[in-house]
């Protein structure tokens, strides 16, 4: 972030309006801060040290939540499932969004091609899991029919234990791919021409480019994309919900799946909260590790 | 034009991605076009045999539930219209109230002088930062206990007054715009209220309608908290109304064609989109990736 320069005095001596003027301007932001994220992230914390059930009052019962879920199974398994969708959806989507944008940015920079490309992300997460859930269907999708007409064989995507959590991650890559390419496309667009002019002079081959060029400017834009797209596909929910709603035999129920379960079909507020919170330091922490390890406020172009 | 052998793979790639976007997307056209007897033993089929718009006049509401009944619906029901309806109302409320309660506190944030301006941005930007997961229980609670469980006030509430991309993006462009007509306006006694209105609100209509169009994106997409507070079926928007289509199934199998001509249907408003403002909706996008 920029330092902010303190701005001159510019209307005068009515100092006393211009600061009423300046919070009448701020109040309704103000007012959804404090409503929708400072009070509830304050009361998420005191309800994850009740054992609340919206129906009775809560009771305190201390940090008895945080230890029950150190022993809570399911919630690692929850915690576990998301960092395997997380880590079958990211590498994926990246460096297939890479590599669109390295192609886009050699062949057609024409905004039909972006605007195809970029079609799948502006579906709904719901939109894009029905549409797969009928292609992938197991007796009937199209996918199937192709997958038996070539000799692979039926599979069963959503509904086999094994593939469910992989066929969502695909899915989702499906979605996002095009968005992320987008992205590196914009980054690539500000990388200098002379300096592959300069590489190719010196002899370097396109591949040695890449790796000594494209890839280290770029790294402002993977950082972005890194923390964004990790820490929001961490917690993964929409395309769950509509597609395996945590099936089948709870392959797919992922952290935030387990969470809404806790807090709306068994009502327990307090240990959801507790389980919301852990997650969230557990995303805190990484985004500052990576922040750390990735050097993000640097630019090399700069 | 020489094609030299990378370029040709390069070309060949790019088509090979772009047929993986758009052939799902024909499927779920050619679903919705065939007649729902004959979905499952022309599912491996690119054209239906007899193309039918009945599946779409089904899901629109534009035959009754016998008739859609015997034409192979499960007995489920999308009141489809409805639900735009209130997509509509809920991305509309939130895209204006946000784009005009960001815009204030951007200005405020950038030209005017009070206490604790720096700790106020500090604290609106770090709330980009805090996940979901962690408000949405104490919200939920906040809309149940003020009895707006299943209204559009439930629904839009926690959106609609504070955006934290928002203002730290419109203040960003605010700083960026000279000073000099400002001050002209200033000398000849114009209040700062007048300044932002008449001279830095028209200066900034591109960013407005940036942030509008990534707010409008990412609010009709929304699924989560309206599927949390408005389950009522007249509430619904079009996301929770299309899961909750899917997940009826009185008669055994989802009723596909149903749904994919619904599906079809709920893609045409994003093609609308792309159509009129692609080139907008492109930079938007990127733009939101280059901070």
């Amino acid at each position: 972030m920029s330092a902010v320069p303190r701005p001159p005095s510019a209307f005068g001596p009515n100092r006393r309006r211009e600061t009423l003027t300046a919070f009448g301007l701020v109040l309704p932001a103000l007012i959804g801060f404090v409503l929708f994220y400072a009070w509830p992230a304050w009361r998420a914390v005191e309800i994850s040290l009740t054992d609340w059930n919206l129906l009775r009052e809560p009771n305190w019962v201390g940090l008895d939540n945080y230890v029950k879920l150190w022993g809570d199974e399911r919630f690692w398994r929850g915690m576990q499932l998301s960092a395997w969708y997380v880590a079958f959806n990211i590498p994926m989507q990246t460096v297939l969004g890479l590599f669109l944008a390295v192609v886009m940015d050699r062949l057609a920079r024409s905004l039909f091609i972006k605007a195809v490309v970029l079609l799948p992300y502006l579906l709904s997460n719901v939109l894009v899991a029905l549409m797969w859930l009928w292609l992938l269907d197991p007796l009937l999708g199209g996918v199937n029919a192709l997958l038996t007409w070539s000799g692979i064989g039926h599979q069963p995507f959503f509904a086999g234990e094994t593939q469910a959590l992989a066929t969502v991650a695909a899915v989702n890559i499906w979605r996002h791919m095009g968005l992320v390419a987008l992205l590196f496309l914009a980054g690539l667009q500000n990388i200098p021409r002379y300096l592959y002019e300069a590489g190719a002079l010196e002899g370097a081959t396109e591949w040695q480019m890449f790796w000594r060029i494209t890839l280290p400017l770029l790294r402002p834009v993977m950082v972005f994309v890194l923390v964004t797209s990790v820490t929001g596909s961490f917690q993964i929910f929409d395309t769950v919900a509509v597609a395996t709603n945590g099936g089948p035999l709870e392959s797919t129920r992922v952290i935030v799946h387990y969470i809404v379960q806790n807090a709306f079909s068994f009502y327990k507020m307090g240990y959801a909260s507790a389980m919301s919170m852990t997650l969230c330091l557990v995303m805190v922490l990484y985004t500052v590790l990576q922040m750390r390890i990735l050097r993000a406020n640097e630019n090399d172009l700069a | 034009m020489k094609l030299d052998p990378s370029r040709a793979f390069a070309w060949a790639c790019l088509l090979a991605m772009l047929a993986l976007t758009v052939v799902p997307l024909w499927v779920v056209v050619k679903t919705a076009l065939t007649p729902s007897q004959d979905v499952f033993s022309q599912a491996a089929q690119l054209w239906p045999d007899t193309p039918t718009l009945r599946n779409f006049t089904r899901v629109l509401g534009l035959v009754s539930h016998e008739e859609s009944l015997a034409m192979g619906g499960s007995g489920a029901e999308v009141h489809f219209l409805r639900a735009v309806g209130n997509s509509l109302l809920f991305t509309g409320i939130i895209v204006t109230l946000q784009v005009l309660t960001s815009s204030m506190a951007a200005y405020a944030f950038a030209r005017l002088r009070f206490p604790g301006r720096e700790l106020l941005f500090g604290l609106f930007v770090a709330s980009m930062m805090v996940p979901g997961v962690v408000t949405f229980i104490p919200n939920f609670i906040l809309i149940k206990d003020l009895g707006w469980l299943n209204t559009m006030a439930g629904m839009v509430a926690p959106f609609c007054l504070m955006s934290g991309f928002g203002i730290f993006f419109l203040r960003q462009f605010f700083l960026s715009i000279p000073r000099d007509l400002e001050e002209a306006a200033i000398l000849e006694g114009a209040s700062p209220l007048r300044v932002f209105w008449r001279i830095v609100l028209p200066l900034s209509t591109a960013p407005l309608a940036t942030l509008a169009m990534l707010t409008s994106i990412n609010m009709w997409n929304e699924f989560f908290w309206p599927f949390l507070v408005a389950k009522d079926e007249t509430m619904q928007v079009l996301t929770v109304a299309l899961q909750s289509f899917k997940s009826q199934t009185p008669q055994g199998s989802p009723d596909w064609s149903g749904l994919m001509a619904a599906t079809a249907l709920a893609v045409v408003p994003v093609l609308v989109l792309l159509f009129l403002f692609g080139r907008k909706v492109v930079e938007s996008v990127q733009f939101s990736g280059s901070k």
